[in-house]
């Protein structure tokens, strides 16, 4: 197990008062909160913030810390001497039991405060207490067909759970989940009771499932609405064609009006993700130029400037 | 190991949630809801429609994601509901913006 350095989690000096240590944990928070924030380990850091902040925060357990923590650097590996804690005076029950906010510790932060920290004691409430489990969140990534099609997906859950002997172990779970064809970037599946089991006869939480698109090569997906860059060639764009369109459950093909101007949207009725009112597909078109890299091209682009007399500028008055 | 394929509920607009039900699923009170109502934070899809019995109260069940959100913004940063319903439009923004620019790329 690492020690952890709750100062520089904290990004505070050892000295540190405790209103600084308040300041600094208000911003960090409001940084890595995992609904604000856009760092990819918002969720670690916040996890670990609200951890070094429930030590420092508190005059004892800072205290405390600070005792053990002179002879370690972050990151070393670590085990509480025994009785580190003897002599600290400490005023709440079992400590991993009192915040319902952060209930994911560290097992650092669990060696040191999980299990009756200090010498007072007042264990959990066993009688009579009922309580709902708690909710889970897990993201699954699907591909754009999935959302045309439907699909089934094997999603491996690690969740903490105590065993008999009352020791957290991170139990694994596979649930085989339908995902319903129509689904949106972000949206939600829940699934009843498949959280964690309630106390004392509670009702067990939800799983939620969050819909995340893998990142498509070809398409963008804005709800239920796709979007395609269509190349095409000038005298397609210039004469009008018919032409094929990719769409994520196949080709259909896709009239292009004569005098089409690059980066037209053009709309495909009904064509994005199915839904009671289904998505659109958008076609935008981009012309593009075939390369001038032979004789009979260059002639050909040589032909067109002498006969066509076309000056792209005009409207700039040039 | 062969196991069933589970179900769940999309909670697209399409799902509605009573008042009772989106507190269950939410672990909150009603009044708590009641009041994200009143800072218009969220909107209950009959609001307008029926007379004002929030007992009659229809979510659309994205408003679920909402509520979660609301609930770990108060806790986690100490944020009246003003404050978070300012948030939770500020962020829906931020998402609308962000899908148009990933859009335009």
């Amino acid at each position: 197990m690492d020690f952890k350095d709750y100062y520089q989690i904290m990004d505070v000096k050892k000295d540190a008062s405790q209103d600084e240590i308040k300041r600094a944990y208000k911003k960090l928070a409001r940084k890595y909160h995992p609904d604000v924030s856009k760092e990819s380990n918002a969720e670690v850091r916040f996890k670990e913030l609200g951890e070094a902040y429930q030590v420092l925060k508190d005059p004892e357990k800072r205290a405390a810390y600070d005792q053990l923590g002179k002879n370690w650097q972050a990151g070393q590996d670590f085990n509480p001497p025994p009785d580190w804690d003897a002599g600290f005076e400490f005023s709440g029950g079992d400590f991993a039991g009192d915040s319902a906010g952060y209930t994911d510790y560290s097992d650092f932060f669990e060696s040191l405060f999980g299990h009756g920290f200090g010498s007072v004691h007042q264990g959990r409430q066993q009688g009579g207490y009922r309580a709902r489990g708690e909710d889970h969140h897990a993201k699954v990534v699907i591909d754009l067909e999935d959302a045309y099609q439907g699909a089934t997906r094997s999603i491996v859950l690690q969740a903490p759970e105590l065993d008999s002997s009352g020791h957290v172990i991170n139990k694994q779970r596979t649930l085989n989940v339908k995902i319903p064809k129509g689904v949106k970037q972000g949206q939600r599946i829940r699934l009843s009771g498949q959280g964690s089991p309630g106390m004392g006869g509670g009702p067990a939480g939800d799983l939620y499932l969050i819909i995340e698109f893998r990142p498509d090569s070809m398409f963008r997906v804005d709800g239920h609405d796709v979007y395609l860059d269509l190349p095409v060639t000038p005298w397609e764009a210039a004469l009008g064609a018919s032409v094929k369109v990719p769409t994520p459950v196949g080709p259909v093909d896709l009239k292009i009006a004569a005098g089409t101007p690059g980066g037209r949207k053009l709309r495909l009725k009904g064509r994005g993700i199915p839904a009671s009112t289904p998505g659109d597909l958008y076609v935008i078109t981009q012309i593009t130029l075939p390369p001038a890299d032979s004789d009979a091209a260059k002639a050909l682009y040589q032909k067109m400037a002498q006969e066509l007399a076309y000056n792209p500028r005009s409207k700039l008055g040039v | 190991m062969t196991q069933k394929i589970l179900n769940g509920i999309l909670l697209d607009e399409q799902t509605e949630l009573s008042l009772h039900d989106l507190c269950v699923a939410c672990s909150s009170s009603e009044q708590w809801i009641i009041e994200l109502v009143e800072e218009g934070a969220l909107e209950p899809v009959n609001l307008h429609t029926t007379s004002y019995q929030q007992t009659e109260w229809r979510f659309s069940a994205d408003s679920l994601q909402k509520v979660h959100t609301a609930m770990r913004l108060q806790r986690d940063l100490s944020i009246n509901l003003a404050g978070v319903a300012l948030a939770l439009d500020l962020l829906e923004e931020i998402e609308a913006l962000e899908t148009r620019l990933k859009c335009l790329k």
